[in-house]
């Protein structure tokens, strides 16, 4: 049974994708990629203090998260979420590693604290104020498939909109040999099911039973190769250019979810 | 931060029909040995001795799992969880069950949704500390797929035969509470017919030394709401549940999955909110969807690591919200901490105190802290019990809620 969700805000960093603005006009094909790799974006929700040493994961994922709200006018507060990592802060799982083999007793709480899978998810409801559920998860190469499907049942069942926040960050140390990830790549989306006058876009989805990927791949996958969340692109590259478009996204080994992009000013 | 604002409440949900169920722990393996422990009052806690680590604390650690391999037709999935996680997928046929649904749904229609909390980040551990000149891994744990938060998840799909929706949820101790909310949305909308859901952690040096640098780990057995109490105690388990809509026949006197609750405290990464609003919300969402009142609470299966204000706290909440008959009890003295495998494993039990009618006390603990109203329970007892609870707050402020009982007219 196909479903409808309506996109409400879009958000997305990545280092040669440095915000929707411009990076909506390099998918668009209206502007260069910079060619040197951006800095991180700084975690402003956080504390002074806390910001220089935020992992990155945290600080990529805090800035798609916010911008994707502020474009839905929404309110944090009021928006459950779903933050969907592969492999999670691999620079704190490489340190906490590292520390383990050598001085185990010198694990520091900080570190532990932003070990966790759900480091970004619980930064970002402590800094917002948001007591609505999170969920944080992986699914190895169907983490962006499996955190969206999950997002549009969210929306479904309870009738609210949900912010979807999808990151990977560079791979370091010995891991990096077992869990590449290049550069850092974030992206936000806020779903609804009913239509906002701030709709940018429609999505049909639903489940299906595939055998491979049949998709080719994004046009400008070049700009976000080896990052370990690099199969979201086609949807941002999607909604970038508001060209009808029906994408997939592997659930598991024989499952999709397919969605159906459409312009919102399309379906008046 | 700004003020928060109370999400709205939900509206009831179909119950959802619990086809099989199992539970591995230090307490044994299975529901058997799960339920004997807990009647006899026997704490599956012993002195750590895991990996030499020389931090001075008990542990509940699930014995064999060392000599247990994998059959070799896994022996790619090699690792301390995957054992763990075989070793629990065995039992209470589980398998069987879970054969059955995929013969009778298909493979696709047969979703995984796991939680963890760490994972198979042990393995990932014992590579840096046998790290080859050049730091390479060593050959034998040169396997991608153990060095992912979805490991165990990929393993128990595959090891099962499913090739549909699979799904790891980690939100620390509240993962495998969450993954029946989960599974009821994936049913609700068809987009699955049936849900292998549970979790598996096991014991592992960043959890060893991560609470021990927080200083929350108890160098005595753990002792839950005692006033005296010195901290928690880290164990580890296996457990997994077979949902299905509800629309089938089931058997005689069978608990259902009657509602959920999931909430954020938006407080701190390790501590819980000090009025316990989380925690309230998540028990109003939970009793809300199954269209139960707090009242008809028979048993409540607690968090109750006996960190000092995780039991402070959820007592509170406890006295205040549930009548003076409702039984509530910590099993962490038996199990310890089994953080992702928290709620799976707790679930486990909630499910055995319906069908036993045993409401386990509290182990250890000698007395009861000030915050505790008549509701928490040092001693086990025997009772009708229809309706029950299980907790599990997380680090990170992940709350969940699963309200547990016989089945209720439709919404």
């Amino acid at each position: 049974m196909t479903r409808i969700a309506w996109v409400e805000g879009i958000a997305l960093w990545g280092s040669h994708l440095p915000g929707w603005a411009l990076a909506r006009a390099i998918l668009r094909g209206e502007a260069p990629a910079p060619e040197a790799s951006a800095q991180r974006p700084a975690p402003v929700l956080l504390p002074a203090n806390e910001r220089r040493r935020a992992p990155d994961s945290v600080a990529i994922a805090l800035e798609v998260a916010a911008k994707a709200c502020a474009g839905a006018g929404c309110d944090p507060k009021s928006l459950a979420s779903i933050f969907a990592s592969t492999q999670g802060d691999l620079a704190v799982t490489d340190t906490m590693c590292a520390t383990l083999a050598q001085t185990p007793a010198l694990v520091s709480p900080i570190k532990f604290h932003n070990s966790v899978h759900n480091a970004a998810a619980g930064y970002w409801t402590i800094a917002t104020g948001c007591m609505a559920p999170y969920t944080a998860l992986s699914a190895r190469s169907c983490t962006f498939g499996e955190g969206l499907l999950e997002a549009l049942a969210q929306a479904e069942c309870d009738a609210s909109p949900v912010l979807y926040v999808a990151y990977d960050i560079q791979a370091c140390g010995p891991l990096a040999s077992m869990a590449p990830s290049q550069g850092m790549l974030a992206a936000a989306l806020v779903l609804a099911t009913r239509r906002s006058p701030r709709s940018q876009a429609l999505l049909r989805w639903d489940v299906r039973e595939q055998d491979s990927p049949g998709d080719p791949p994004a046009r400008r996958a070049a700009l976000v190769a080896g990052n370990a969340m690099a199969g979201c692109l086609p949807l941002f590259e999607a909604l970038a250019c508001v060209a009808h478009d029906v994408l997939t996204f592997p659930l598991g080994p024989r499952l999709m979810l397919e969605l159906g992009v459409e312009a919102a000013d399309a379906t008046r | 931060m700004s003020e928060a604002v109370d999400p709205p409440v939900p509206g009831r949900i179909a119950p959802v029909r619990i086809g099989a169920y199992t539970a591995s722990s230090a307490l044994g393996r299975g529901r058997k040995a799960t339920l004997e422990a807990l009647r006899a009052r026997r704490s599956g806690l012993t002195r750590n001795d895991f990996l030499e680590t020389p931090i001075v604390t008990w542990i509940g650690r699930v014995a064999g799992i060392e000599s247990e391999p994998l059959p070799a037709h896994l022996a790619q999935w090699e690792c301390r969880n995957n054992r763990l996680a075989w070793l629990g997928l065995t039992q209470d046929g589980f398998l069987e069950a879970v054969n059955a649904a995929r013969e009778r749904y298909g493979p696709t229609r047969v979703a995984v949704v796991l939680g963890t909390s760490t994972s198979s980040i042990g393995a990932t551990e014992e590579a840096y500390r046998r790290l080859e000149p050049g730091g390479k891994f060593p050959p034998d744990l040169r396997r991608p797929a153990v060095h992912t938060p979805h490991a165990t998840g990929a393993f128990v799909q595959h090891a099962l035969g499913l090739t549909g929706i699979g799904v790891t949820t980690a939100t620390a101790c509240s993962s495998s509470a969450k993954v029946f909310a989960q599974a009821e949305r994936l049913l609700r909308l068809g987009l699955a017919d049936a849900a292998v859901v549970g979790g598996v952690d096991t014991l592992c040096g960043s959890v060893l030394f991560g609470f021990n640098s927080l200083e929350l780990v108890s160098p005595e057995p753990c002792r839950p709401f005692d006033p005296a109490r010195r901290g928690i105690n880290l164990g580890e388990a296996a457990g997994f549940a077979l949902l299905e809509r509800g629309d089938g026949a089931s058997p005689q006197g069978q608990a259902w999955l009657l509602g959920y609750g999931e909430s954020s405290d938006a407080h701190h990464m390790s501590a819980p909110h000090p009025e316990g609003l989380g925690a309230r919300l998540a028990l109003r969402g939970a009793l809300a969807r199954g269209g139960v009142q707090p009242a008809r609470i028979d048993y409540i299966n607690l968090h109750g690591t006996a960190s000092q204000k995780n039991d402070e706290v959820e007592a509170r909440v406890v006295a205040e919200l549930f009548p003076a008959r409702t039984l509530a009890s910590s099993t962490k003295g038996w199990t310890g901490h089994t953080l992702g495998a928290a709620g799976i494993l707790e679930a486990v039990i909630t499910l055995l105190a319906l069908e036993s009618g045993l409401a386990p006390g509290t182990l250890n603990s000698t007395a009861l802290d000030s915050a505790c109203g008549p509701q928490i329970r040092l001693e086990n007892a025997q009772a009708d019990l229809a309706f029950a609870l299980s907790l599990s707050f997380g680090f990170g402020g992940s709350n969940c809620v699963l309200l547990f009982g016989p089945r209720q007219a439709e919404p």
